[in-house]
């Protein structure tokens, strides 16, 4: 299992670096200036020349991610050009936020998908199955943004029930676990969940289906195998890949859905990389895209290692 | 039966829920104003701020003050530079480039230190000399181009201050106006750390930041202590939040989050009035034009095209469009400007008059004009850029002018506007919409045609050069009796319209929306805005 672990953390470092490389280039590749952002303007063509420099923007592009990378390596990821912060300071506040709203959506998501993934498995083909199946069909199509922004008219504007934006009474910086607090969480959680909860009920439902008509199922239930011991055969089976399943939408949630952070003006990673692409913040940008990134790889392989430990089948292939 | 006993326990949490959030939404003080801002942060706080006009509006003139300020007590004219941390200024009768500021004497900052002439060379230290310790390359990014004329400063006793300027140049007290005047004493105190400063700020202005979230939110305090009696604010608070999405703005309003929404979208307008909220809008300096190419070979060197087209445009129907927030172009100025004097080419819609110039410059049905027009889809100030551009394509294509669009993203669109019309990333565009500030005279008319100021020495994107009109552009510059000055910068205004020298189409109305909660709000026809008058009813 050590050796395992140990494989798979030398499979990131790679990964890691490829990383790097596309997160840097992706921003360089896009159109525009990073200087537009921060001067007025009709700044003149020497001014701009000036800031160009004062940012490194007037070296060549590999120098600049030779140089990028070697702050990135001591943990520097730079300062924002917009806001003039470092980076590393505006990311962590912001994924801190996301964090909060993510493992939410993700609870939620998570405990929606698998009961109608297993009442839709277990009674496949009845008429609980077609419901619970239409509401995760549901769930991975309906559009974020217009959901969020229905929820916003429905609880918001009509019955005034909710706030629409923002974080708290105090903004996201005196963040606690209240009422005060916690209903400016409940619109954009409720949105975020839709999709994971889909997708772990699709999965889980198809899962269960396989898993019950599978000969161990019908040799247990021959045995006389009672059905609540059935069913824990069939959780246990289900795990690995519901963990996976859900370790990925995490990794999803945790970039931040960019629509659902600005519907609700939620500052996290998706708020404030909508404010970075706006402002072609690009230090900001590659620093909040890196750290996403790696989040993603980590996750992944955080999920990887607890599969094997569920089932050690995995270990050996 | 489980199901049956369990909805009316919904039912009742779902009340109790419903008057808790209603208790907590009422738990505000009637003396907070919470405003929903356009800028996805918060603007700079330090003094030269950030976010554009906006910055300047809810941080540059609030918590700060310039030597000279905008009037912004009016809603019926445009507003004029009055007497700010300066009493008075003028220049030299023998030099012209020497200028004399005395200041207001007994003025304190927000920390208690008091205010002199050696705070005024400091400020300007920490924007043009870098090597001065509290020189601030963000705040020298937003205030150098600000102030072009300054050539040197300094201090002529303890309440006077003598600034040199390059050359004669009668519009330095519009370019004065822009520099905000940060404590020597706090930067000292926090260490002579900008990044201290901007967490706790301290100006002269009338409101005081008390508590600050990175892209969150701003609080802002009354200073009772302001040296102005008649603006210190009446509120007992004022919030700022980032809202930058349109209808995260307008659910904030309409849910009572918030008080007030900077620029509403216009299709929202219909319901926030049916919901009984406030739509206040009024004129100001702001331009939506199309620039048009001089260059060798540009359609629009012909006087009678770009008549023609100024003609084509239906503007009645555009405001209908856009729900009635614009008021119609009749000159580069919107119309009551102080600077729009008397042209004699009326900007109106006369389609058949339209035709009869295009005929005679040798366009028609059976030989169109085609040309090329740069466009964005969004950007600051463009209000509603992609409808309004395709209903200008459409008038244009009605009397033969034929427009491809080159669609280009906002940012993108800023670079090319300062890269010129004969630039490359100009595509071969002879046209581009562009939207700005034109609240003084260099922003207003000189940066746009002074034939020195082509790429990249400046934004004369369309290469126009009339050696007539800089002669003009020289006499703005060394008029210094501004009534005087206005009658020259009328002229300007007069050649600007008579020769149909840009695509003249609207101008924005600066809309906010508001609760009815918010009282004695005065719209004044500038970019910034006093926010001391208002109340809060209860």
């Amino acid at each position: 299992m050590l050796i395992y672990t140990l494989k798979r953390l030398l499979y990131v470092l790679p990964v890691a670096f490829g990383v790097s490389v596309v997160c840097f280039l992706l921003v360089h590749i896009t159109p525009g200036d990073p200087l537009t952002a921060v001067m007025p303007i009709d700044a003149s063509a020497e001014q701009q020349a000036a800031m160009r420099a004062a940012y490194g923007f007037d070296k060549p592009l590999p120098v600049q991610y030779v140089i990028w990378l070697g702050k990135v390596m001591i943990g520097d990821l730079g300062t924002s050009i917009a806001s003039g912060r470092a980076v590393l300071t505006e990311v962590s506040r912001a994924v801190s936020n996301t964090l909060i709203l993510s493992a939410v959506a993700t609870a939620i998501g998570f405990f929606f998908g698998c009961l109608f993934g297993f009442v839709a498995g277990y009674y496949r083909g009845s008429p609980v199955d077609r419901l619970a199946s239409a509401l995760s069909v549901l769930g991975v199509s309906v559009p974020h943004y217009w959901l969020g922004m229905v929820l916003v008219i429905i609880f918001s504007v009509q019955l005034n029930w909710l706030p629409a934006t923002g974080a708290g009474p105090g903004g996201s910086a005196d963040w606690a676990w209240n009422w005060d607090h916690i209903r400016h969480l409940i619109l954009p959680a409720i949105t975020m969940s839709v999709i994971p909860m889909g997708v772990i009920a699709r999965t889980i439902r198809a899962l269960v289906a396989e898993i019950l008509s599978q000969e161990f199922i019908q040799a247990l239930a021959a045995k006389g195998m009672t059905d609540r011991g059935i069913f824990r055969h069939v959780v246990k089976n289900t795990a690995p890949t519901a963990l996976a399943v859900m370790g990925l939408q995490l990794g999803y949630l945790l970039g931040g859905s960019i629509l659902i952070e600005t519907v609700f003006s939620w500052p996290g990673t998706g708020f404030l990389l909508n404010a970075a692409i706006f402002q072609r913040d690009l230090p900001l940008l590659q620093g909040t895209i890196l750290v996403l990134a790696m989040f993603f790889v980590l996750l992944n392989l955080l999920v990887d290692v607890l599969q094997t430990a569920l089932d050690p089948r995995i270990q050996r292939s | 039966m489980a199901s049956k006993t369990s909805f009316p326990k919904l039912l009742s949490l779902l009340a109790a829920a419903a008057v808790t959030v209603l208790t907590a939404g009422s738990a505000f003080a009637q003396g907070t104003l919470r405003i929903g801002m356009t800028a996805s942060d918060i603007p700079l706080t330090t003094g030269q701020t950030d976010q554009g006009g906006e910055g300047m509006r809810f941080m540059g003139y609030t918590v700060y003050d310039a030597l000279i300020n905008w009037d912004l007590s009016k809603s019926d004219k445009p507003s004029v530079l009055v007497p700010g941390l300066a009493t008075s200024w003028a220049v030299d009768a023998a030099d012209k480039t020497k200028w004399t500021f005395k200041l207001r004497e007994g003025v304190k900052f927000h920390d208690g230190s008091e205010f002199t002439a050696d705070a005024v060379v400091w400020n300007l230290d920490k924007l043009l000399k870098k090597d001065a310790p509290q020189f601030d390359p963000r705040q020298s990014a937003q205030g150098l181009s600000r102030i072009p004329a300054v050539a040197s400063y300094k201090t002529a006793g303890k309440y006077a201050v003598e600034i040199i300027t390059k050359t004669p140049d009668a519009t330095l007290p519009y370019q004065i106006a822009w520099v905000m005047m940060s404590s020597p004493a706090q930067w000292e105190k926090l260490g002579k750390s900008w990044d201290a400063f901007a967490k706790t700020p301290s100006g002269t202005g009338p409101w005081k930041l008390t508590a600050f979230v990175p892209r969150e939110r701003a609080e802002l305090s009354p200073n009772s202590a302001y040296w102005d009696k008649a603006r210190v604010p009446k509120l007992d608070k004022m919030v700022l939040l980032p809202l930058p999405e349109p209808n995260a703005r307008v659910a904030a309003l309409r849910s009572g989050q918030v008080d007030w929404i900077e620029a509403p979208a216009p299709d929202a307008v219909p319901s926030l009035k049916q919901a009984g909220l406030q739509i206040v809008t009024n004129a100001y300096p702001h331009n939506w034009t199309w620039h048009l190419s001089r260059a060798e070979g540009s359609p629009w060197n012909d006087v009678r095209v770009r008549k023609a087209a100024n003609l084509a445009i239906d503007r009645m129907a555009l405001k209908e469009l856009l729900g009635g927030l614009m008021i119609p172009a009749e000159g580069f100025m919107p119309p009551g400007n102080q600077w729009f004097g008397n042209p004699t080419f009326k900007v109106k819609y006369d389609l058949a008059e339209a035709k009869k110039l295009m005929k005679e410059a040798g366009y028609g049905p059976d030989k169109p004009l085609k040309t090329k027009a740069l466009i964005s889809p969004s950007g600051s100030g463009q209000m509603l850029p992609l409808p309004m551009n395709e209903f200008v394509q459409q008038s244009l294509a009605e009397i033969g002018i034929q427009i491809d669009f080159e669609v280009v993203e906002w940012n993108q669109l800023i670079n090319i506007w300062r890269a010129g019309a004969k630039s490359e990333s100009a595509r071969g565009g002879t046209s581009i919409n562009f939207t700005y500030f034109i609240q003084d005279p260099f922003t207003g008319f000189i940066r746009h045609l002074q034939c020195n100021l082509v790429a990249p020495n400046g934004t004369n994107w369309g290469h126009y050069c009339d050696p007539k009109m800089d002669k003009l552009f020289d006499q703005v510059r060394n008029t210094f009796d501004a009534a005087t000055q206005d009658k020259v910068l009328q002229k300007v205004h007069e050649k600007y319209v008579d020769e149909a020298l840009f695509l003249m189409v609207t101008h924005d109305v600066n809309a906010r929306a508001m609760s009815q909660k918010v009282k004695g709000f005065v719209q004044a026809q500038n970019w910034f805005q006093d926010f001391s008058p208002i109340t809060m009813v209860k």
